[in-house]
């Protein structure tokens, strides 16, 4: 047999601090620990003292490897960085590679791309509360929310040919503009989302035992969260409406009416209703952007040869566009030398690039603030003190990603 | 006046250079003049959000490494962007974690990653690689094909 393998981590503390508590390993691979998350708990009784928190076993090594490939190479492996709503991380990385080169996207590209984002953002948190609702035993709100989900993904693939990573994004524009018929199913898709969303509303908003598992659970505070860098449905949660998207206005945000919901005391309850609110604010912004698409047509790309790739029927017949092509390919575009820190509001809260550019095609540094790996290190702050059962809803409601947590 | 130039006006005196660029203030400061600017710009400028901590490893030059910090201020809603110098031979810097406790998990990534030491910050241990990690993978001289597999590969495999 094998010798035996080292442990990977060295826990905060190895005894406890009363000789009647125990310590206990929970993760990496437990079924309800969303991604791989490993938490070492010094329980007295049911109820939790303390926790160490460790993350990393999904780390890929992303941020090296991006140093290692074009400015254009990098965008499928974005899309891997929060694989529940790809589209944002995208459209952040387009953002502030084209903001370091003086590019302006279309206003038709703006307006997809915040349709794009606020329909990725439904889809995370339907994710986030089907999972944790099916976590306290409520199938039916789980399989209602995950058919809304699937839909999405699918009509998602009918776009961009992929369910869950898309890749497309490009600097300076889109993949393609959407194909017929698209609107239409979108609009069938939203009334569906009436009906279900509704239905869970009735479900759990007022079930007794939904409230009992989740009212005063893991709760924080506003001045805690933000000590910690909660951003997104968490901080919201507490009570701050702080919004990237009223804040500091991006994409189509500025044009669009909607409303920040904000939670009563930050517990598990306030961040499953946040995120079922936010959903429909979402909805009520993809509406509008609907009629502002219908009154803008293309172009979808950007006139600019330093990012968008030329026509294929030009390639195939002029040599200047032969010569554009394999260089966007072979060296990248070419993005001018400086650094920049770009964030959108992602679904768990504050997505962050922080891009450093040496005037090659190649990224000198790509670094992702990534909201999942910052909550991680505040986790212990909404899990201490409560019982261990409640480690699980609690996690749910964080909404720890493992691939933009562990990068 | 704009915030940002109210900003740069009441903290140029703390920072060696003092600059906006693509809508955030960049603040360059020697590595002991960081916390004396980040006391002022949380208890008196209003940036109580600790974004990110990273580094840039300047291979070549000196000194080598560059330290960087994000924050947010959650009432003006700008950021600022703090920036130190380091050595290769000293790469220390002091922790922020008695300011924000969000320093405490992003410092120990900073710290596996380009090892700079935060002085101050009693946990540096791992966070995304393992125990007995040996370098620090993020620094441009570490070679990227590099392996240091915690499970041996099988033979034959490779």
């Amino acid at each position: 047999m094998n010798a035996r393998i080292p442990n990977p981590i060295r826990p905060a503390f190895t005894s406890t601090e009363h000789e009647d508590h125990v310590l206990v390993n929970i993760g990496p691979s437990h079924p309800a620990t969303h991604g791989t998350i490993q938490i070492v708990a010094e329980l007295d009784g049911e109820k939790i003292v303390r926790t160490d928190v460790h993350c990393g076993y999904l780390h890929r090594g992303f941020e090296k490897e991006c140093e290692d490939h074009t400015w254009h190479n990098l965008i499928p492996y974005v899309d891997r960085l929060n694989y529940c709503s790809a589209l944002i991380n995208d459209f952040a990385y387009c953002d502030a590679v084209e903001q370091l080169m003086g590019v302006e996207v279309t206003p038709r590209t703006r307006y997809l791309r915040t349709l794009l984002a606020e329909y990725s953002r439904i889809a995370d948190h339907l994710t986030c509360i089907a999972a944790s609702l099916m976590e306290l035993g409520a199938m039916t709100a789980f399989l209602y929310l995950v058919m809304i989900r699937d839909y999405i993904y699918e009509h998602i693939a009918d776009l961009t040919g992929a369910r869950v990573t898309y890749s497309f994004g490009r600097i300076g524009g889109l993949a393609r503009d959407l194909p017929d018929g698209w609107l239409k199913r979108l609009e069938e898709i939203l009334v569906q989302y009436d009906d279900f969303v509704g239905r869970v509303h009735g479900l759990v908003d007022r079930n007794r035992i939904f409230i009992d598992r989740t009212r005063d659970v893991g709760v924080i505070s506003t001045a805690e969260a933000i000590n910690w860098g909660y951003t997104g449905p968490i901080l919201r949660s507490t009570g701050a409406p702080r919004d990237l998207r009223k804040d500091t206005p991006y994409l189509a945000y500025a044009e669009l009416d909607f409303q920040v919901p904000v939670g009563i005391k930050g517990d598990n309850y306030d961040r499953y209703y946040v995120r079922m609110r936010e959903m429909d604010e979402s909805v009520h912004m993809i509406r509008q952007l609907v009629d502002l698409l219908a009154a803008t047509p293309g172009p979808i790309n950007v006139d600019d040869r330093r990012c968008t790739f030329p026509e294929k029927a030009h390639v195939y017949t002029e040599i200047e566009s032969l010569i554009n092509h394999f260089k966007l390919v072979m060296d990248g575009p070419r993005v001018p030398a400086g650094e920049i820190y770009v964030a959108h509001e992602g679904a768990n809260g504050e997505l962050g690039f922080f891009l450093v550019s040496d005037g090659s095609g190649t990224p000198y540094k790509v670094h992702v603030r990534s909201p999942s790996f910052v909550h991680m290190g505040g986790a212990h702050r909404m899990l201490d003190g409560y019982q261990l059962a409640d480690l699980i809803p609690t996690f749910g409601s964080i909404n720890m990603i493992g691939g933009e947590c562990d990068r | 006046m704009p915030v940002l130039d109210r900003l740069q006006q009441s903290v140029a005196a703390l920072a060696e250079s003092a600059a906006q660029a693509h809508g955030v203030l960049v603040l360059q400061v020697a590595p002991a003049g960081v916390l004396p600017l980040v006391r002022r710009l949380k208890s008196d400028l209003g940036f109580d959000l600790l974004l990110d901590v990273t580094a840039i490893d300047w291979i070549g030059q000196a000194p080598r490494f560059e330290v960087v910090w994000h924050f947010y201020s959650t009432t003006d809603r700008v950021r600022v962007r703090v920036k130190a110098r380091v050595t290769e031979q000293d790469p220390t810097v002091d922790s922020l974690v008695a300011h924000y406790g969000s320093a405490r998990y992003m410092e120990r990534e900073c710290h596996e990653m380009y090892g700079i030491v935060f002085r101050g910050n009693d946990d540096l241990r791992p966070i995304l690689l393992y125990e007995g990690f040996v370098g620090h993978p993020l620094r441009k001289d570490y070679p990227k094909r590099q392996e240091q597999p915690l499970i041996p590969y099988r033979e034959g495999w490779e």
